[in-house]
C-alpha cells in the first residue's frame, strides 16, 4: 500500500467512527497535504477544535480556548497560499500553548487565580515566533499553579485527566499541553520544563516533550517560576513534529539576557539522520543512580527493552554513575523555592491581578496573596523566603548551590564516557488523581530522574518506550544530552521511534484509548 | 537544623505577605516542617571547598546599548491595574496605618 491509500483507509475507518482524519494526522502530515493541496488550514484547524468541543469537557487540558482567533489565523494563512505566497515549514498547523506564555489580548493566568481574567499587554517571544510561523493558536493550556507540581492538580482551575486513564494524573505542571497533544486535540504543544514540566507529562502521556538547552529558546514573556531552571521547549507526536517546532521557536533573543547566542540546533536533520542511518559509533550511558530500586518493574522493563532497541541501531551502551543525584532533588527545591520567591514577589496586586483591598497597602497584600495563591505556592514561596533569610542562607540555598557543582561535574565526567545519557523519564506510571496531592514530598519524588538535568541546564527528552504489562499505562524513556547538543537527542530519538514503530506497527498513541464524546 | 515551628511559619508567612488562618498555619507548618528536614540533607555534602553555581551556562555579562525603544503606552501599562488615576497606579494608604 502506497502512504496516500494507507491515509485514505485510515480516513475511512476514522470517519466511521464519527472521527476527523485531521485530528490524527501529524503536524508533518499536516505540512505537506496544505502544500499539496489536499487540505486547508481552515479544515485542519476546525477539526482540532471539533476534538476540543468532544472531548475537553472531560479531559480539560485547556483553560482557553480561542476558536475566532485561530481560525482568522488559518485562514490569512490558506489565503496567502492560494495567493502563491512563500510560507514557514508550519504555516497553518495549529498549536496550543502552555498558558504561563504570555498572550497579548488572550488570557493568561499561569494556572492561578491571582491572575484570572488578565489580559496581557504584550507578546512573549515565544508568541511572537508561533505568529511568525504562521501557526493557528488553539488556546492556552492547564497547568499546576505557577508550574509547581507533578500532576495539574495544583492548577487553581481543577485538574486535566490523563487521556490514558482518565482518573489518572497527566503529570505536570504542563499536564494541559501533553493531554491536548494525547487527546488529538491539538498535534503540538508548548510547555515548559523547570524540573521536568514537558518531560514527565510526555512520559506519562504517551507524548514526546523536549527540554532544550538552557537558553535555547527565549523565555522573555514566560511567568518565571525559577530562572535559572526554567526552560520553554516543544510537545508532540513525532520526534520529527518536536523537531521541526523546536527550530520554529529556538534561537537568540536580545530580550532574555540568558538567551543563547548561538544557530539553532538542526533538529529535524537530526531526527531523520537517526531513522536512516542508525546509531554507529554513538556511545550511550546508562545512569546507574537512574535505574534499579525505587522504579517500577514495567518502566524498568520497557526501558531495558529501549536500551536493546538502541544497541541494535549501533550504539555502544555504557554504564556511568552519578552519586551526587542522591541530593539533586533536596537542591532543587531550595533553589526553585528561593527564586520563585522572589520572581512571585511581582504578584503584589497594584499593577495587575487579583486585589483584595484592605485599608493599607501591606494588609491589601497579605489578604490578595492569601486569597490568590493556592497551598502548593504558598509552601514553596515559604520554604524560599526561609531559605533565603539570614541565619540560613549559607546551609540552605549556599549548599544547594554546590550541590549544583557536583551534579555538574557527575554529568562532566559521564559525557566523557558517552554521548548521550539514558534512564527511564519517571520512576513509575501515571498515579491516580487525589493520591498525592496532600503529600508534596510523595510528588516531589516523581521527578527524581528529570530534575538533575535542569540543575544542570543541558537539554533533555522524552519518548514513549510502550505501555507497563502490570497496568497498561505508558512509559517514557529519557535521553540526555551535553549543553548545546540538542540535535543529539534528536538523532537518538528519532532512531529509536523508528525502530519501536517497525516493533509496534505504528505508533505507540494508535494504542491509546477512545475517549468519549462529551459534547 | 530544626524544623519549622509553627510560630516560624507563621514569621515566614508575614514576610512574603501571605496572609494565614490558624488553620491554614496548622496544615502548613506540619508539611513544611517535614520539607525542611528532606532538603536539609544538602549541607551532608556541600563542603567549602565547592564552588557554589547560580547559573547554569557561563555566561559573561549581557549588555546592550543604552538607547530609547518602543514600549509599552501608558494606557497599556494601566490597563491592567485593580485601580489607576491620573496615569499612575492608585493603592491603599501606605504611610501611617495607625493615623
Amino acid at each position: 500500500m502506497t502512504d496516500s491509500t494507507q491515509t485514505t483507509h485510515m480516513a475511512q475507518a476514522l470517519a466511521g467512527k464519527g472521527i476527523n482524519y485531521w485530528s490524527r494526522a501529524t503536524a508533518v502530515e499536516m505540512a505537506e497535504a496544505m502544500r499539496a493541496g489536499t487540505v486547508t488550514s481552515v479544515e485542519l484547524t476546525q477539526a482540532c477544535l471539533d476534538q476540543i468541543a468532544a472531548v475537553d469537557g472531560t479531559v480539560h487540558a485547556f483553560l482557553h480556548v480561542d476558536a475566532e482567533g485561530a481560525l482568522a489565523t488559518a485562514r490569512e494563512v490558506d489565503a496567502a497560499r492560494a495567493a502563491g505566497e512563500e510560507l514557514p515549514p508550519l504555516a497553518g498547523v495549529p498549536i496550543a500553548i502552555k498558558d504561563l506564555v504570555v498572550t497579548e489580548g488572550m488570557p493568561t493566568t499561569a494556572g492561578s487565580r491571582i491572575l484570572e481574567g488578565w489580559l496581557p499587554p504584550y507578546d512573549a517571544t515565544l508568541t511572537r515566533k508561533i505568529r511568525e510561523a504562521r501557526m493557528p493558536i488553539l488556546g492556552k493550556t492547564n497547568m499546576d499553579e505557577f508550574a509547581m507540581g507533578s500532576s495539574t492538580e495544583y492548577s487553581g482551575y481543577g485538574p486535566t485527566r490523563n487521556p490514558w486513564d482518565l482518573d489518572r494524573i497527566p503529570g505536570g505542571s504542563g499536564g494541559g499541553s501533553a493531554a491536548a497533544v494525547a487527546a488529538w486535540e491539538a498535534p503540538l504543544a508548548i510547555g515548559s520544563d523547570t524540573g521536568g514540566s514537558i518531560r514527565q507529562p510526555a512520559s506519562v502521556t504517551g507524548t514526546i516533550g523536549v527540554k532544550p538547552t538552557y537558553g535555547g529558546v527565549s523565555r522573555f514573556g514566560a511567568i518565571a517560576l525559577a530562572s535559572s531552571l526554567d526552560q520553554l521547549g516543544p510537545c508532540a507526536r513525532t520526534m520529527e513534529d518536536a523537531a521541526l517546532l523546536h527550530e520554529a521557536i529556538g534561537g537568540h533573543d536580545p530580550m532574555d539576557a540568558t538567551s543563547l547566542n548561538e544557530p539553532v540546533p538542526a533538529c529535524v536533520a537530526a531526527v531523520r539522520e537517526g531513522r536512516e542511518n542508525g546509531l554507529a559509533g554513538v556511545r550511550v550511558g546508562i545512569i546507574k543512580e537512574l535505574t534499579g530500586q525505587g522504579f517500577q518493574a514495567g518502566v524498568t522493563e520497557r526501558f531495558n527493552e529501549a536500551v536493546d532497541h538502541l544497541r541494535a541501531a549501533g550504539a555502544e551502551v555504557v554504564e556511568v554513575s552519578c552519586p551526587s543525584f542522591q541530593y539533586a532533588l533536596a537542591a532543587y527545591y531550595l533553589i526553585l523555592t528561593s527564586e520563585a520567591s522572589s520572581n512571585l514577589a511581582k504578584f503584589d496586586s497594584v499593577r495587575f491581578g487579583l486585589r483584595v483591598e484592605k485599608e493599607t497597602i501591606e494588609k491589601t497584600m497579605g489578604a490578595t496573596r492569601e486569597q490568590g495563591f493556592g497551598d502548593e505556592v504558598k509552601r514553596r514561596i515559604i520554604l524560599g523566603t526561609y531559605a533565603l533569610s539570614a541565619g540560613y542562607y549559607d546551609a540552605y540555598y549556599g549548599s544547594a548551590q554546590k550541590v549544583r557543582t557536583l551534579v555538574q561535574r557527575d554529568f562532566a565526567a559521564a559525557f566523557a564516557a558517552a554521548d548521550v545519557l539514558v534512564s527511564p523519564t519517571t520512576p513509575t506510571t501515571p498515579f491516580k488523581l487525589g493520591e498525592r496531592v496532600d503529600d508534596p514530598l510523595a510528588m516531589y519524588l516523581n521527578d527524581i530522574a528529570t530534575i538533575p538535568v535542569n540543575l544542570a541546564g543541558i537539554p533533555a527528552l522524552s519518548l514513549p518506550s510502550g505501555t507497563a504489562a502490570e497496568d497498561g499505562l505508558p512509559v517514557g524513556f529519557q535521553i540526555i544530552a551535553p549543553a548545546h547538543e540538542d540535535a543529539r537527542l534528536y538523532k537518538v530519538g528519532g532512531a529509536l521511534e523508528h525502530a519501536l514503530a517497525q516493533k509496534w506497527g505504528g505508533p505507540l498513541m494508535s494504542r491509546a484509548p477512545e475517549l468519549e464524546v462529551t459534547r | 537544623m530544626s524544623s519549622l515551628s509553627r510560630n516560624d511559619v507563621a514569621r515566614l508567612a508575614a514576610l512574603a505577605r501571605i496572609d494565614m488562618t490558624d488553620e491554614d498555619l496548622d496544615r502548613l507548618s506540619g508539611q513544611l516542617s517535614a520539607i525542611v528536614d528532606a532538603v536539609a540533607t544538602v549541607a551532608e555534602v556541600a563542603t567549602d571547598d565547592i564552588p557554589a553555581t547560580s547559573h547554569p551556562i557561563p555566561m559573561s555579562n549581557v549588555h546592550r546599548a543604552d538607547e530609547v525603544r518602543p514600549s509599552l503606552t501608558q494606557e497599556q501599562a494601566l490597563a491592567a491595574a485593580p485601580q489607576a488615576e491620573d496615569g499612575r497606579f492608585r493603592v491603599p494608604r501606605i504611610l501611617g496605618e495607625e493615623a
